[in-house]
């Protein structure tokens, strides 16, 4: 294969294997806040800055392999 | 998230840039057509003397007076019955004030700490929208290495490196500053070079012979922790980057796969993208604040909890 065609392959690899398991964490994330608010709807205050928190967290690993998928050359 | 990598990985990413076409124009002539990329780094639009300003650097450089020249005339007309804007920056700032009371859990830290978090939530905020503002056109026509190269005199502050790697560094040094002006230098130099630990083996090894097994650990956890600290400077600075850089070259390949349709629902997702990673820089900042404010050693029944918090 050419290098240029590898480095392509190699770029969509990383953003798209990088981003399974923050995916799967955001929806976690996701999923366990609504049902703490469905629990407790006055909590949703409450829930909604540690979701956020927590979610940006997740993000981030998400992010790294963006920035791994842009330097690649 | 070993930090020799990451400043390998800045060195590698000043030197790429990266080919997204934003315009379909294709380059048979290379003498007439203008072209334009979203590149990593920021580019250089003019020099003063030897230093070269970047469009990234011009704009937060507007931003800035933006706000200094709104919150100072803002303040000059403070009144005590609140009309109008101030109305509505007294609700800003009562919510902001509750908000963070929620994370630092007391009113003391959160008055401390509230000038300086807010105001890196206004920076953010404001250069993150100043990258969508439809002010893209206005730019330069120079020479690059492939024909006309397109300029724009607007890009966002922290969608340059250079914007977001001095915003990180300033929240986690400010938590380390903030630590030692509120619980002392001696407890702050401890959470890294952990010398009471050490000490601790000729005080107490004659009541608990284990301390001689746990103290190299709580010093070695102390040498993890220093290493964190990197970590963060990384994690938020990269993830800033990250977000609004990504939703640039978003914006720029939806525009040119079908021009104005497609971007709109991606601008308005840009608008609410910027508003969360200012929200989430700023309460990370006040996260740190009051984590470099606790007193690890006041029980130790609370250790591990700290742990937890700051495993990131």
């Amino acid at each position: 294969m050419e290098i240029n065609a590898l480095a392509t392959l190699s770029k969509a690899i990383a953003i798209g294997l990088g981003s399974i398991a923050p995916a799967i964490a955001i929806g976690m994330i996701g999923s366990k806040a609504m049902e703490a608010i469905g629990r407790n709807p006055e909590a949703s205050g409450k829930v909604f800055v540690p979701m956020l928190l927590a979610s940006a967290f997740a993000e981030a690993i998400a992010i790294y392999a963006l920035v791994i998928a842009f330097s690649i050359k | 998230m070993a930090t020799e990598n990451n400043t390998v990985g800045l060195n590698t990413l000043t030197e790429n840039s990266l080919n997204t076409e934003s315009s379909s124009i294709v380059p048979e002539n290379k003498n007439q057509e203008i072209s334009h990329e979203s590149t990593l780094y920021a580019e250089p639009i003019f020099h003063i003397g030897n230093f070269t300003i970047t469009n990234a650097l011009f704009t937060s450089e507007i931003v800035v007076l933006i706000l200094i020249i709104f919150f100072v005339t803002l303040r000059f007309k403070i009144k005590k019955i609140p009309k109008g804007i101030q109305n509505f920056f007294e609700i800003i700032i009562e919510g902001a004030e509750s908000l963070c009371d929620q994370v630092t859990n007391s009113r003391k830290i959160t008055n401390k700490a509230f000038p300086i978090v807010l105001t890196v939530f206004f920076i953010v905020l404001l250069n993150n929208w100043m990258g969508i503002l439809p002010l893209g056109g206005f730019g330069l026509v120079e020479m690059g290495e492939s024909g006309k190269m397109f300029i724009p005199l607007i890009r966002s502050g922290t969608a340059d490196i250079n914007g977001t790697l001095p915003l990180a560094i300033l929240s986690v040094i400010g938590a380390n500053l903030f630590g030692i002006i509120s619980i002392g230098l001696w407890k702050t130099t401890n959470k890294y070079v952990n010398l009471k630990a050490l000490g601790g083996i000729f005080t107490k090894i004659r009541k608990d012979p284990m301390v001689l097994m746990t103290a190299p650990i709580m010093f070695a956890v102390g040498l993890i922790e220093f290493v964190g600290e990197f970590a963060k400077i990384a994690s938020l600075s990269f993830r800033l980057f990250g977000n609004v850089f990504a939703g640039e070259v978003l914006l720029a390949s939806m525009g040119a796969i079908f021009a104005y349709a497609l971007p709109t629902p991606f601008l308005l997702l840009e608008v609410f993208v910027g508003m969360i990673q200012a929200f989430i820089f700023a309460i990370l900042t006040l996260v740190y604040y009051t984590i470099a404010s606790l007193d690890h050693d006041e029980d130790e029944g609370h250790h591990e909890e700290n742990k937890l918090q700051e495993a990131h």
